[in-house]
């Protein structure tokens, strides 16, 4: 930085001077993934994700064991085709590991850059709070969306390449062909995916809030656990299709026949009880909170 | 954004924690073209009124407006036009100095990120861009801090102890670029704890201590009016020290060196210019000596301290409105 370096580039003159076109949340959006794909947190949940279901496979392909007499259809279904295995992970993981995958990142996501001190320094360009926490919420999603979907596609590819492209049992007992079953266990994520958003939701909202990553993750996986125990303990039946935990199965009602809509609608309007409080409060606190941090 | 309006106007501003008060009604004044010297202790509220002119936390009272435009309701089009950092500049370890300045460039949009190079160049980085700046140095960083705040082509910048941490070439070479930055018509607002620095660059200043200002105006009035110095070499510069000891509005009379060392105010070392030619004193040399910054910034914060509401020695009566009316019962608390 020697007085031979190159002088500084010109602030524009007063008269010279238009109004700047301002970045769109689109812009700060993109820059968040690729600031998620820059971490090695990032690979660590979906390397748990991956992991699962490939030992999983690996370890049902050694034993060949049949499942006669298993709670699950499809558990009996597992090695008579390869289909039955991203339905079976999706039963294996919907309480737990995704919710925490998607934690991992939304519980992070603000409170990460309030520690490091990066907040201030994109607070401070042409980007107002409202569209950094609407990009930073989108990337959560989108991040929790991938990791369910990967999930799915890993499982789909083990299982098959162990158990082969075979028709599948429904449910309800019937039988589903092998396309239609593939459709439908990416729809029954997709399905998933409403509570699973709303989990990361609640992930932002503790991350703007508690701005420590680690409490906010932890945080939010303690949410999705109290409101399992308290979905099991006896005498609050009633309360129990209100629960956030519940909705994690609604995804099933794809897999009978005929379709059963009912816990998928119920699913999508109380998740959205869930998660539009939880973005709002979060929105709101950030819009108005001091950045001191850093 | 007014073009006329002025880059930096705070009124009032207040900033409170709980029961601690971190800022106590700051009033600022920073014009077009100044390269303005926020000074002050550890403690004082300079970041935290750098903070909430950034628009990075809310005043609890009292407004700032940057070009006309208050950051609490304009929100980011309060900083069109205006760029800088507080603290130490921060920036994600896990990306590359051009990723990152890519990034901010993104979030800035207006062309800024053809400027990445240019950027780069000024603050000699270009044979690092590709570098992972978790793995630069404090002065890498705060050269990377002045590049991302080029990008937005400024006409206010705001720094805030830009030369912490850098080696002394280093320093030179920011004292440098804070200098073109200003000859080019940037205002800049520099807040330092480098009372030379300020004295180089600075033309006006404002010093706060315990959040509150106890002085704002041009550097150059204190120098001359706080506390001037004066060598006095005369026919008998025994008697005249008697003379001068005696003479109201002498703060201060002592042998040199070379002659007298004086402390007054302009005014009353004519007057005893008179008085020793009455004494039939002779004055070979009356010599005025300006104090220093340094000398001044410590009357002001340290006597400020002791008692709020008594003017400084030395310091312009007037110039300091908020140390006159502030009281000891809203003293700010040190708040880093």
């Amino acid at each position: 930085m020697s007085a031979a370096a190159g002088a500084a580039p010109a602030a524009p003159s007063a008269g010279a001077r238009v109004r700047p076109r301002r970045p769109s949340v689109l812009t700060v959006y993109r820059w968040e993934l690729r600031k998620l794909r820059s971490q090695k947190r990032t690979y660590l949940g979906f390397a748990l994700i991956v992991l699962l279901p490939l030992i999983f496979v690996i370890v049902e392909h050694i034993h060949q064991r049949q499942h006669r007499g298993a709670n699950s259809v499809f558990a009996s279904e597992i090695t008579r085709s390869g289909l039955a295995t991203p339905v079976l992970m999706l039963t294996f993981l919907v309480l737990f590991m995704l919710p925490l995958v998607a934690a991992l990142v939304a519980g992070d996501i603000l409170a990460n850059e309030d520690g490091n001190g990066t907040l201030k320094t994109i607070l401070t360009r042409s980007v107002d709070r409202g569209q950094v926490f609407a990009a930073k919420a989108l990337a959560a999603m989108t991040y929790a969306a991938a990791a369910a979907f990967l999930s799915a596609a890993v499982a789909t590819v083990a299982g098959v390449a162990s158990w082969g492209f075979h028709s599948l049992i429904s449910l309800s007992g019937t039988t589903v062909s092998a396309p239609e079953a593939l459709l439908l266990v990416f729809a029954a994520n997709a399905v998933y995916l409403i509570p699973l958003l709303t989990v990361a939701s609640i992930g932002v909202l503790l991350s703007t809030v508690t701005r420590n990553s680690a409490a906010a993750v932890v945080a939010t996986i303690g949410a999705v656990i109290l409101l399992d125990i308290v979905s099991a303990i006896p005498g609050l039946e009633g309360i129990r299709p209100y629960l956030l935990t519940q909705q994690f199965e609604a995804w099933q009602g794809l897999l009978r026949t005929p379709t059963d809509w009912t816990p998928i609608a119920h699913s999508a309007w109380l998740c959205a009880l869930y998660a539009l409080p939880a973005l709002l409060a979060g929105y709101l606190v950030f819009l108005r909170r001091d950045v001191a941090g850093g | 954004m007014s073009d006329d309006a002025q880059p930096v106007r705070a009124r009032g501003l207040v900033k409170r924690y709980d029961d601690v008060l971190a800022v106590d009604h700051i009033d600022l004044n920073v014009h077009a073209g100044d390269v303005y010297g926020f000074l002050g202790p550890n403690g004082a509220g300079k970041t935290t009124t750098l903070r909430m002119a950034l628009g990075l936390i809310m005043p609890s009272e009292g407004t700032v407006e940057l070009f006309g435009r208050d950051p609490v309701r304009y929100g980011a089009r309060a900083l069109e036009g205006v760029a800088g950092f507080v603290e130490a500049p921060r920036f994600y370890p896990y990306l590359s100095a051009r990723k990152n300045l890519e990034l901010l460039a993104a979030l800035d949009g207006d062309g800024a990120s053809a400027r990445i190079d240019e950027v780069l160049a000024v603050v000699e980085l270009t044979p690092r861009a590709a570098h992972k700046v978790g793995g630069y140095s404090h002065g890498m960083r705060q050269r990377l801090g002045i590049a991302a705040a080029l990008l937005r082509r400024p006409r206010l910048l705001i720094l805030d102890e830009p030369a912490t941490g850098l080696d002394p070439a280093g320093m030179r070479d920011m004292r440098e670029l804070i200098r073109r930055l200003a000859e080019q018509g940037i205002t800049v607002l520099l807040s330092s704890h480098q009372l030379p620095e300020v004295q180089e660059l600075c033309d006006r200043v404002a010093i706060v201590d315990a959040g509150r200002v106890v002085y704002e105006g041009a550097l150059a009035d204190l120098r001359r009016q706080g506390g001037a110095s004066y060598r006095l070499h005369t026919t008998d510069d025994a008697r005249a020290l008697h003379v001068a000891r005696n003479h109201p509005g002498v703060e201060h009379a002592a042998e040199g060196e070379h002659g007298l060392v004086l402390h007054a105010h302009e005014r009353d070392v004519g007057e005893l210019s008179l008085a020793l030619a009455r004494e039939g004193i002779g004055v070979l040399a009356l010599t005025p000596e300006l104090a220093t910054l340094e000398d001044l910034f410590f009357r002001l914060t340290e006597d400020a301290g002791a008692d709020a509401t008594t003017q400084a020695p030395g310091v312009p009566t007037g110039a300091t409105p908020a140390a006159a009316t502030a009281t000891p019962a809203t003293r700010a608390v040190e708040i880093a």
